[in-house]
């Protein structure tokens, strides 16, 4: 029986994977068996096929249902020369650069087969977890200097602790797998690819601090995704890996999946919350935090998917390992996901620390249309506009936040030099606008304003007074906004103004008209 | 007299004993653990700017004007979400947050009308003075851009307009009707700059679920939500505390004038009762005050199918008193008598019995609450030795276990309903015992964990099977029963309650309350936590009503659900002053403060002080003095403030005695249905023109406050002083304190009741005395008012109303929100657009056996007459029974009640009565008489040249 490979990933089913298996099941005849996997997360070459040969996986791709004849014919399936043969995938220069620990597994197993997630090192760290208790639990995630992942950077660990010391009848874990950043699929990946990893996660998590009941929060633009990680707590159930006796521990955890109806705002912890108990999606203040007053005002572990995904192997591989990755207080690895106007797009996880250009220029291969770079955008739709002159930025918590930016859930999209940075400012707006949840006034009436300001700056009306107007906007803005929706939305639009000022003056006139002012184009610092 | 107005402090305040200390500003404070930084300040005197906070309301968070800084952290928080924390060091105001403010605020005004000089709210609106702390003085935006300034107004409600295009989506509203009426109406439709206030699904108020309560008018910071009376008066000038005349609750409100008008009604923060809250009828139903129908001249006639003559106040006293000594002196001192009122002032009731003891000699006084609540004070008194319920009203932020005894509360104590409804989203369960399916059953984020929808007159078998599951199946509170009952008594009891026949088994077939349903319900009620008992008429108006107020006490005895906060018997009271009705000796047989007329030590102080010999016998009860009338021996009857032609059973029976009298004197505001059958009218004054004290269901005696001059040109209490002066009993109060000077000095449980004590306190609960200077808000602390409590037998002895081939219906009565008893106020209110008429509900089985449709008129008869009205099909009531209100006099359902009453106390059975129901083309032929007579009656003659 001769083992192929085609991910079920929605990145390459757009592709045309299904066509693809379907060709393969006509042609290649008896003998052949299809598994289904997730994606590698080299997004170029989907669909990609891969054959189990003595050597290893030969990958092939991007591979369309015509070209399944001619790899037939070159020896598919003993992984012999075509030009579309990749080689081991491993040994890609694009999956030699990273550091697979969150991501070690997916695109590699089938998803829903937990022999494959055992064989592969699934439920290691819940073992581990299992016979050092919840307090060392907690420890050795704190120790593991784990933050984060959704943005907010958040150590992970105090988090657990906060909620393993809060007194209640009843705690929760919240999982955000709200992700709706543009440019982000790291949360999709990790549901259609190795959804175990998550549960195992999450399992760990609600050990760790007194919980019995989690929800994973997705969303509806995920189908697949949806109907992947549905399947796998159904195996997961039967398998006791979630009940009443979790392993046989005498420990519960029960899990669900629940599915927004495509609101962004809902992707910010406290809105996601009302959500999930079947309310408007809208913005709580804070305090009192959800550690302390969650879902049902009970204390909530409410952690961005990938940062529970990162937790079996901190435990299986110990906090030092994880720990050990990294730079300054931005500790192991972060699953970089490069869209948008890249060579080479998909998903690099990375150690903390490499630089910002060493991932445009080197990982992702510069522009797919060849263009020059102007300019990118991290962290998602609220995040900085980075120009090539600031590519030496390393990828870090705090060293992005010293210039601005935000390195957000990990998505950086790239534009080349045709884009207007004008109208990208509007349109952070009008998303804002679009996405606001209505609750503060800066967000709800200020997004709006922000769209009208900008539209009279590029229409070259009082651009001297209204660039003023549009720098007060987004202080009150950014100080103003109860979440980070609108709290957010001044950094790609400031950042837009001050590293593209040229993009704001009228098309025959150049910036002059306002530089003139005496305004200092700049997001004011915290 | 100026503008109350009240300090707002923008949040809640916090219960925490614990104290936190920290500087706002430089000042030093210290504070609750868990206020807010917004209201620590505000406690500094440093009003921070704000506009989606107000203290009634839980902090939101979504204006951000009210962003502060705070040494140590980041950001600018918002200082009504954060809590102040030890040693905390906060500044109000730095250039950062003036600008960060001025550029929120002028976000707002780039969406708002500037048409501050026309509109409803100027001088009163929040928005315009924050703009002006904010030092707001330019909109750079303009205003060409996306906004809401052509939004329609809804204009829907009688009592308020909603204009959209002054709305800054602060969300006030929308949480008053969640948070503090809980009616859940309102909602932030739409998202973002699209964000709007919708009522319902996005209908029109009065279409929608809202109930009118006017929170969201009260909440709103802007002219959005505004009471038609200012958008047509203006600002109101000056205010009086005073205290609503509609139902038992007592509603503090603050009458806000212009000169001598109303411009409206303002429920006082401060008032202990509703603390702050309303109902659609004391914020809004009080034109009637100012109503076309409403009398101002006394008139006369000789015979009642006379018109009315009107004559000179002289005249009528003259005429009253002439006739009332012929009668005596014809007929005997016994043949005269009177009817107080509970709608009127304790000083008021409390003159009418002095003059019916005094003047006429004798003792025949009785009160509405005779048709109400007095199985309540017999039951009371007899088992714990008052005659009032036991708690206050914020007792009930206490209770684990609410049980709901015949009563409707969203509909007849709207105020409390909200406090019950908003205890019971915290997590108190609820246990209803009601034929019929009432709001609070199921309502939002409301279920009852048990409804136990009996058989109309099975009240005291379903609580004696209770009292049979708690006994049997070992929940008593042995400890509390040793302690402090009589334990004699408390062993007969448990025995008898522990035969098998009150077991819920052997009694379901009789009350058609399922027993494991009702087993479920005691042990919940016994071992839930604090339970409290709340009632109403549903448990008085019956020929069982005293057994079953017994049975309810010996419930909260074996239990031991008394003597602290959170749990007790509480009777709901019908009208605003029923309690203090009952207290002031309005009963035949008891002086005030529930002192046997027998007493000789109670008559002697009364005698000695009144300077007049008094009866030792009880006097008439009112069916008595209708049976008497009958006889002849009863001829004149003077009735303050009471309708009993159309309040009282069995109308015929009402009628013909009264039109066997010789001299009614009826005073009233309204020629209403009694005022058919008078010879003087005397017309009467509201509670806004007059001085007094009204007593509400928690025993709490507020005052009632003059807020102008009565129209027709006497206070209620000077009208009866007229009369006994004429009649040559002398009276000279100058003002109704000098009264409540009287009553406290004769008066134990009064004793430390002045004007001066309740304009220091606000408001105090009797008994307030030297053992209780600042009186009792809970009652039995350490032991009963009779020492022991008394556990007390109670049979279930049916009532002889039985259903049969003839009648095989049972009727059971009751209220509406927006109407008020017998409607003579309400009627006379734009309240009317909620209920136009009185309806029949009728399970859908009955209609269709009877081939009924949903509005279809309907004939209801039973033994004592018949009646037509419109029948509305619903599953709130089960098959068999049939309900309907008594708010309009053209249905009078009370021609349908029978003459069975309660076998203590007389309290008519209203509430259970064999009908039948049969199609109809229209009112019956009964009814288009008596309209005619009704309109014949009612004509008042051109005054003479």
């Amino acid at each position: 029986m001769i083992r192929l490979f085609v991910p079920k990933d929605v990145s390459a089913l757009a592709v045309g994977a299904d066509r693809v298996v379907k060709a393969l099941y006509e042609q290649a005849g008896e003998g052949v068996q299809i598994v289904r996997t997730g994606s590698r997360g080299m997004t170029w070459l989907e669909p990609l096929v891969e054959v189990q040969t003595p050597e290893g996986r030969i990958a092939y791709g991007p591979v369309t249902p015509a070209d399944v004849a001619g790899l037939l014919a070159a020896g598919l399936l003993s992984g012999a020369h075509h030009p579309l043969r990749i080689g081991r995938p491993e040994d890609h220069p694009f999956m030699v650069r990273q550091t697979r620990l969150t991501f070690a597994r997916c695109g590699i197993v089938d998803p829903l087969s937990l022999d494959d997630y055992r064989a592969h090192g699934g439920l290691e760290g819940l073992t581990k977890a299992l016979a050092m208790g919840p307090e060392a639990v907690v420890a050795e995630v704190t120790a593991s200097g784990l933050r984060g992942r959704g943005g907010a950077g958040f150590p992970t660990g105090i988090k657990w602790k906060t909620v393993a010391d809060a007194a209640a009848d009843r705690k929760y874990i919240v999982c955000n797998a709200d992700e709706g950043d543009s440019g982000t699929f790291a949360d999709r990946m990790v549901l259609e690819g190795d959804p175990f990893c998550l549960i195992e996660g999450m399992v760990i998590a609600g050990l760790a601090v007194g919980a019995t009941k989690g929800f994973v929060y997705s969303r509806s633009e995920y189908p697949h995704a949806n109907v992947t990680f549905a399947e796998a707590l159904i195996l997961a159930r039967e398998a006791g890996l979630i009940g009443p006796d979790v392993l046989s521990s005498g420990r519960t955890f029960e899990l669900e999946l629940r599915v927004g109806a495509g609101a962004y705002v809902c992707g910010e912890e406290t809105a996601l919350l009302e959500s999930l108990e079947g309310k408007r999606g809208m913005v709580r203040a804070k305090p009192p935090l959800p550690a302390h007053v969650g879902l049902f005002g009970k204390p909530t572990v409410i952690n961005n998917l990938v940062s529970l995904a990162s937790v079996p192997v901190i435990l299986a591989t110990g906090a030092k390992a994880y720990a050990d990755y990294g730079l300054g207080r931005s500790r192991g690895t972060m699953p970089i996901q490069i869209a948008g106007n890249a060579k080479y797009t998909g998903l690099f996880e990375a150690a903390f620390g490499i630089t910002l250009g060493e991932i445009i220029e080197t990982v992702a291969g510069g522009t797919l249309s060849g263009r020059p770079v102007k300019a990118v955008q991290c962290g998602g739709p609220l995040g900085a506009y980075f120009p090539p002159s600031l590519f030496d930025t390393p990828y870090d918590y705090e060293a992005f936040t010293a210039r601005d930016g935000l390195i957000g859930h990990g998505g950086i999209v790239v534009f080349d030099d045709s884009v207007q940075m004008g109208a990208q400012a509007r349109f952070a707006m009008e998303f804002c606008a679009i996405e606001s949840c209505g609750k503060c006034t800066p967000c709800r009436i200020g997004s709006t304003r922000g769209v009208e300001v900008i539209d009279k700056i590029l229409a070259g009306t009082e651009q001297a007074a209204n660039m003023a107007v549009l720098e007060d906007l987004c202080q009150t803005m950014k100080y103003g906004s109860l979440c980070a929706l609108g709290g957010f939305t001044p950094y790609p639009v400031m950042s837009a103004v001050r590293h593209f000022p040229k993009d704001f003056g009228p098309k025959d006139s150049g910036p002059e008209d306002f530089n003139g002012s005496g305004i200092n184009a700049k997001v004011p610092a915290e | 007299m100026q503008l109350i107005k009240e300090t707002d402090y923008g949040t809640p305040a916090s219960k925490a004993e614990a104290e936190v200390s920290l500087t706002i500003d430089g000042f030093e404070v210290t504070v609750p653990a868990g206020t807010s930084v917004m209201r620590a300040a505000m406690e500094l005197g440093v009003k921070i700017p704000k506009l989606c906070a107000t203290d009634s309301l839980e902090a939101f968070g979504s204006c951000r004007m009210c962003l502060v800084q705070i040494e140590g952290r980041n950001g600018t928080p918002a200082s009504c979400t954060t809590p102040v924390t030890a040693g905390m060091s906060v500044k109000t105001q730095t250039p950062l947050l003036r600008t960060l403010r001025k550029g929120m605020m002028e976000l707002y005004i780039s969406d708002h009308p500037l048409d501050c000089l026309t509109c409803a709210a100027n001088g009163d609106c929040e928005l315009q003075d924050t703009a002006g702390e904010v030092g707001l003085r330019e909109v750079r935006y303009g205003y060409e851009g996306d906004n809401h300034l052509c939004a329609e107004a809804d204009t829907s409600n009688p009592y308020f307009t909603f204009d959209p295009s002054k709305c800054i989506a602060c969300s006030r509203c929308v949480r008053a009707c969640d948070e503090v009426q809980g009616t859940f109406a309102l909602t932030i439709q739409g998202r973002g700059f699209g964000s709007k206030v919708a009522a319902g699904m996005d209908e029109p108020f009065f279409e929608s679920e809202c109930v009118s309560c006017g929170a969201c008018v009260q909440a709103c910071p802007t002219a959005t939500l505004t009471e038609k009376t200012v958008i047509e008066v203006g600002q109101p000038e000056h205010s009086l505390i005073t205290t609503c005349a509609y139902c038992g609750v007592g509603c503090s409100f603050k009458a806000e004038m212009r000169g001598e008008d109303v411009v409206r009604m303002v429920p006082y923060k401060d008032g202990k009762a509703n603390r702050g809250h309303s109902c659609v009828k004391g914020r809004f139903a009080f034109g009637y005050a100012s109503h076309r129908e409403r009398i101002l001249n006394p008139m006369i006639r000789d015979k009642i199918t006379d018109p009315w003559r009107e004559v000179s106040w002289d005249e009528a006293i003259a005429y009253t008193a002439g006739q009332f000594k012929r009668i005596q002196r014809d007929y005997g001192k016994d043949a005269v008598g009177a009817i107080t009122s509970s709608r009127c002032t304790n000083e008021e009731t409390f003159l009418v019995q002095k003059l019916v003891r005094a003047g006429f000699g004798n003792n025949n006084v009785d009160t509405c609450a005779r048709v109400c609540h007095s199985p309540t004070g017999y039951g009371l008194k007899t088992t714990f030795g008052t005659s009032a319920g036991t708690q206050d009203f914020d007792s009930v932020e206490q209770t684990d276990v609410m049980l709901l005894i015949g009563a409707n509360p969203t509909d007849g104590h709207p105020v409390f309903a909200s406090r019950m409804k908003r205890r019971l989203r915290q997590g108190a369960k609820l246990i209803v015992v009601d034929p019929r399916r009432t709001d609070i059953v199921r309502s939002p984020h409301i279920e009852a964990a048990h409804h136990l929808p009996l058989t109309p007159g099975t009240n005291v078998a379903v609580l004696t099977a209770m009292a049979h599951v708690i006994v049997t199946e070992g929940l008593a509170d042995e400890a509390f029963i040793r302690d402090r009952c009589d334990l004699d008594a408390y062993a007969a009891w448990a025995t008898f309650v522990a035969e098998p026949r009150y077991s819920p088994e052997e009694t379901q077939a009789l009350t058609g309350v399922p027993s494991a349903e009702l087993r479920a319900a005691a042990r919940l009620y016994a071992t839930g936590g604090n339970g409290a008992i709340y009632y109403g008429l549903g448990v008085t108006e019956h020929s069982q009503g005293t057994t079953t107020v017994m049975a309810i006490a010996n419930l909260a005895m074996v239990t031991g659900n008394l003597g602290r906060e959170g749990v007790g018997v509480n009777p709901l009271r019908g009208q605003n002053n029923v309690q203090g009705a009952c207290d002031m000796g309005s009963f035949p047989h008891e002086f005030v403060g529930y002192r046997h007329v027998s007493d000789d030590a109670t008559r002697e102080l009364f005698e000695d002080l009144w300077g007049v010999k008094l009866e030792r016998e009880p006097g008439l009860r009112i069916p008595n003095m209708l049976d008497a009338a009958q006889d002849g021996s009863f001829r004149a009857l003077y009735v303050q403030g009471e309708d009993i032609l159309q309040s009282d059973p069995d109308t015929h029976h009402v009628a013909a005695g009264l039109a066997a009298m010789d001299c009614v004197v009826v005073q009233d505001l309204f020629l209403n249905e009694t005022a058919n059958y008078a010879h003087v009218f005397l017309p009467g004054s509201t509670f806004l023109e007059k001085d007094g004290t009204f007593t509400n269901a928690e025993r709490r005696i507020q005052r009632v406050r003059k807020v102008m001059a009565p129209k027709n040109g006497y206070g209620d209490w000077e009208i009866t002083q007229l009369l006994s002066n004429a009649l040559g009993y002398p009276m000279a109060y100058s003002h109704p304190s000098q009264i409540m000077d009287e009553i406290a000095a004769t008066t134990p449980s009064f004793a430390g009741v002045s004007y001066q004590t309740l304009d220091r306190l606000g408001s105090v609960q009797w008994p307030c005395n030297e053992a209780a200077p600042e009186g009792t808000p809970v009652m039995h602390l350490d032991s009963f008012a009779r020492g022991k409590g008394l556990f007390v037998l109670t049979d279930y002895i049916a009532t002889e109303e039985r259903t049969g081939s003839r009648f095989p219906l049972l009727l059971t009565t009751g209220r509406v929100l927006s109407q008020y008893n017998v409607g003579a106020q309400t009627r006379r209110t734009a309240n009317v657009a909620w209920h136009t008429e009185d309806l029949l509900e009728i399970h859908p089985f009955d209609a269709e056996t009877r081939g009924l449709k949903d509005g279809d008129w309907i004939k209801l008869a039973s033994r004592s007459g018949e009646t037509s009205l419109r029948c509305q099909i619903t599953d709130r009531v089960a098959p068999g029974v049939v309900y309907t209100t008594f708010h309009h006099p053209s249905t009078q359902a009370n021609v349908i009640t029978t003459d069975f009453s309660d076998w203590a106390t007389n309290c008519p059975e209203y509430k259970v009565t064999a009908v039948q129901i049969s199609s109809s083309n229209g009112p019956t032929d009964w009814q288009e008489a008596y309209e005619a007579q009704a309109l014949q009656s009612r004509r008042i003659a051109p005054a003479a040249e």
